[in-house]
């Protein structure tokens, strides 16, 4: 069971994952693991928890019970720094939340830009501390290697703000607002904003939802090439064309577990599980 | 003619009624010019202010209020972001719960008390009690900061609850922390949608500025009260006062919606 579609490393394992909102069991202890390389899709009928499932993974939701093992670590562990986690794990949401208040380019590069100005000034720390033990020191310890300068940081971030700008076709748009970007412009660029913290993982929570019918083209478009790439792609989606030509793997979440799962063949084709035949009844 | 003749008779009620209007009006400012002898008034108001040197007062105590009315929403805006930033935080642990308590009991203190009451607690009680030696206006640009913070805090609340959750949650998403969220995207939105109700507390921080003159800070009102009091003649001053007020009000007014028209232009391109 597990070692279907083993394409590369284990990547995100979860144990038991179980949530809760008060009373109401949403995510009953699923054992799920996903592979370096590998686009799965998730599918269910609203309600069944697969949205909430894909958040647990990069920990928006906190699970009530359970582990998330994240390239080797525990996410759902509360001592674990889950910012230096989730900066290894892109999202891409339904209603794309880019920031209102930047242009797109800031957008992309807001948070590569932090996370390596941060390291850069944690070293600063760093070496101010060593100059002074060195005052007391015979053997005098070497400083830190600071690496670009906060300009060059700026440069770079930026450069590769336009590199992944180009990809899409939207390089004339980096001083723009969001507001005046169409439904796919906007989603592309979110998508883009992940890509740029080069993360192992992509999560995309419903990414065509709220799009109008001739802008998912292009959304999916980018996902496909994307997936073509190697990105690993986690998607939780409606879209059941793209599911099946797109993804490695498609499972199947109702009433908060994992019924079925399997090839988009073997989930499309050849349905085992009675919910799923009525589910893929409806939306077929 | 004839036009003029229908023109009487459609109107001829508005025309009584402006003349009558006009007519009051001239008659009280006649009446009050000769009754409270305004010639003799405005002399004396003159030698006051132009040849005695009255308006160095006057100029001390508009800069005066103007660096408290700013430096006080200045402190009151940082106040009010991070009690308000507190108040929206889901109480996770105990030192949150904390924190939200103390900064409830602050909010309701200083929304409690009047202004001039924690101006004199402020200056005669617990500056002395801290061993602190201040300015009266030093002392009044504080306590302003503290007062004005606990009426941004709840503006500034409802300006982060305006903001889409989508926001703090995609800044979340890609790994920043949430103080570094807040600071670069939740908090700046909310400060566009707040800005005229964060005009409006600007405006009512300057006309509090009037009971600095309790702690014998000098600011406009005390200038004019001073030059009033220095020259038994009342009236003049406290008029001029009044329409330098509405002055001032006009003009952040003014600034205010120029403000608000730029943030808003900035978006749609």
């Amino acid at each position: 069971m597990n070692d279907i579609n083993n394409k590369g490393k284990l990547l995100i394992e979860t144990r038991k994952l179980t949530k809760r909102f008060g009373s109401l069991l949403v995510l009953n202890e699923i054992d799920e693991k996903f592979y370096e390389g590998e686009q799965v899709a998730i599918i269910g009928p609203s309600g069944s928890g697969k949205s909430t499932f894909l958040r647990c993974l990069n920990c928006m939701e906190d699970p009530t019970s359970g582990a998330i093992v994240f390239d080797g670590v525990d996410i759902a562990d509360l001592k674990v720094d889950i910012n230096v986690q989730r900066q290894k794990i892109g999202m891409v949401f339904q209603q794309f939340n880019l920031f209102a208040n930047l242009n797109v380019l800031d957008n992309i590069t807001l948070a590569p830009r932090y996370v390596a100005k941060k390291e850069r000034r944690a070293k600063v720390r760093k070496n101010i501390l060593i100059r002074i033990g060195n005052l007391f020191r015979k053997n005098k310890k070497p400083l830190l290697e600071l690496g670009d300068s906060e300009k060059e940081i700026n440069r770079k971030t930026e450069e590769r703000a336009y590199e992944l700008l180009r990809r899409i076709g939207l390089e004339d748009k980096a001083k723009v607002y969001p507001s005046t970007l169409s439904g796919g412009q906007k989603q592309r660029i979110a998508i883009i904003r992940a890509l740029a913290m080069n993360p192992k993982v992509i999560l995309f929570d419903e990414p065509t939802s709220a799009l109008d019918p001739e802008m998912v083209g292009e959304v999916l478009d980018l996902m496909k090439s994307l997936g073509k790439e190697g990105m690993t792609m986690i998607i939780v989606t409606h879209e059941m064309g793209f599911a099946r030509e797109a993804a490695d793997r498609i499972l199947f979440i109702d009433e908060g577990v994992i019924k079925e799962q399997g090839t988009p063949e073997e989930v499309f084709d050849h349905p085992k599980n009675p919910r799923l035949k009525e589910f893929l009844s409806k939306v077929l | 003619m004839k036009e003029k003749n229908s023109f009487l008779k459609k109107h001829w009620v508005d025309i009584i009624a402006i003349v009558a209007v006009v007519a009051l009006f001239a008659w009280i400012c006649t009446s009050i010019y000769i009754n409270f002898r305004f010639a003799k008034k405005i002399n004396i108001f003159y030698n006051y202010f132009i040849v005695n040197r009255g308006y160095e007062r006057l100029l001390l105590g508009m800069k005066n209020t103007a660096i408290i009315a700013v430096s006080g929403l200045l402190i009151g805006i940082v106040i009010g972001t991070l009690i308000a930033v507190i108040k929206v935080v889901r109480p996770s642990n105990r030192p949150i719960r904390y924190a939200q308590k103390v900064v409830t009991v602050y909010v309701a203190f200083f929304r409690g008390t009047p202004m001039v009451v924690q101006l004199l607690v402020g200056y005669f009680i617990l500056f002395p009690l801290m061993k602190l030696t201040v300015t009266p206006v030093a002392a009044c640009v504080w306590i302003f900061g503290l007062n004005s913070g606990a009426y941004i805090s709840e503006i500034m609340r409802g300006g982060i609850n305006s903001v889409d959750s989508g926001q703090l949650e995609a800044a979340r998403a890609v790994g920043m922390p949430f103080s570094f969220s807040m600071l670069k995207v939740v908090v700046p939105q909310a400060i566009k949608n707040i800005l005229p109700t964060l005009g409006n507390e600007f405006i009512a921080l300057v006309k509090e500025t009037a009971v600095v003159g309790y702690v014998g800070a000098i600011d406009i009102t005390n200038a004019f009260q001073y030059q009033g009091s220095n020259s038994y003649e009342y009236m003049i001053p406290y008029l001029v006062m009044a329409l330098l007020y509405i002055v001032i009000v006009a003009a952040i007014a003014g600034l205010v919606k120029l403000m608000e028209r730029k943030l808003a232009k900035n978006e749609r391109h």
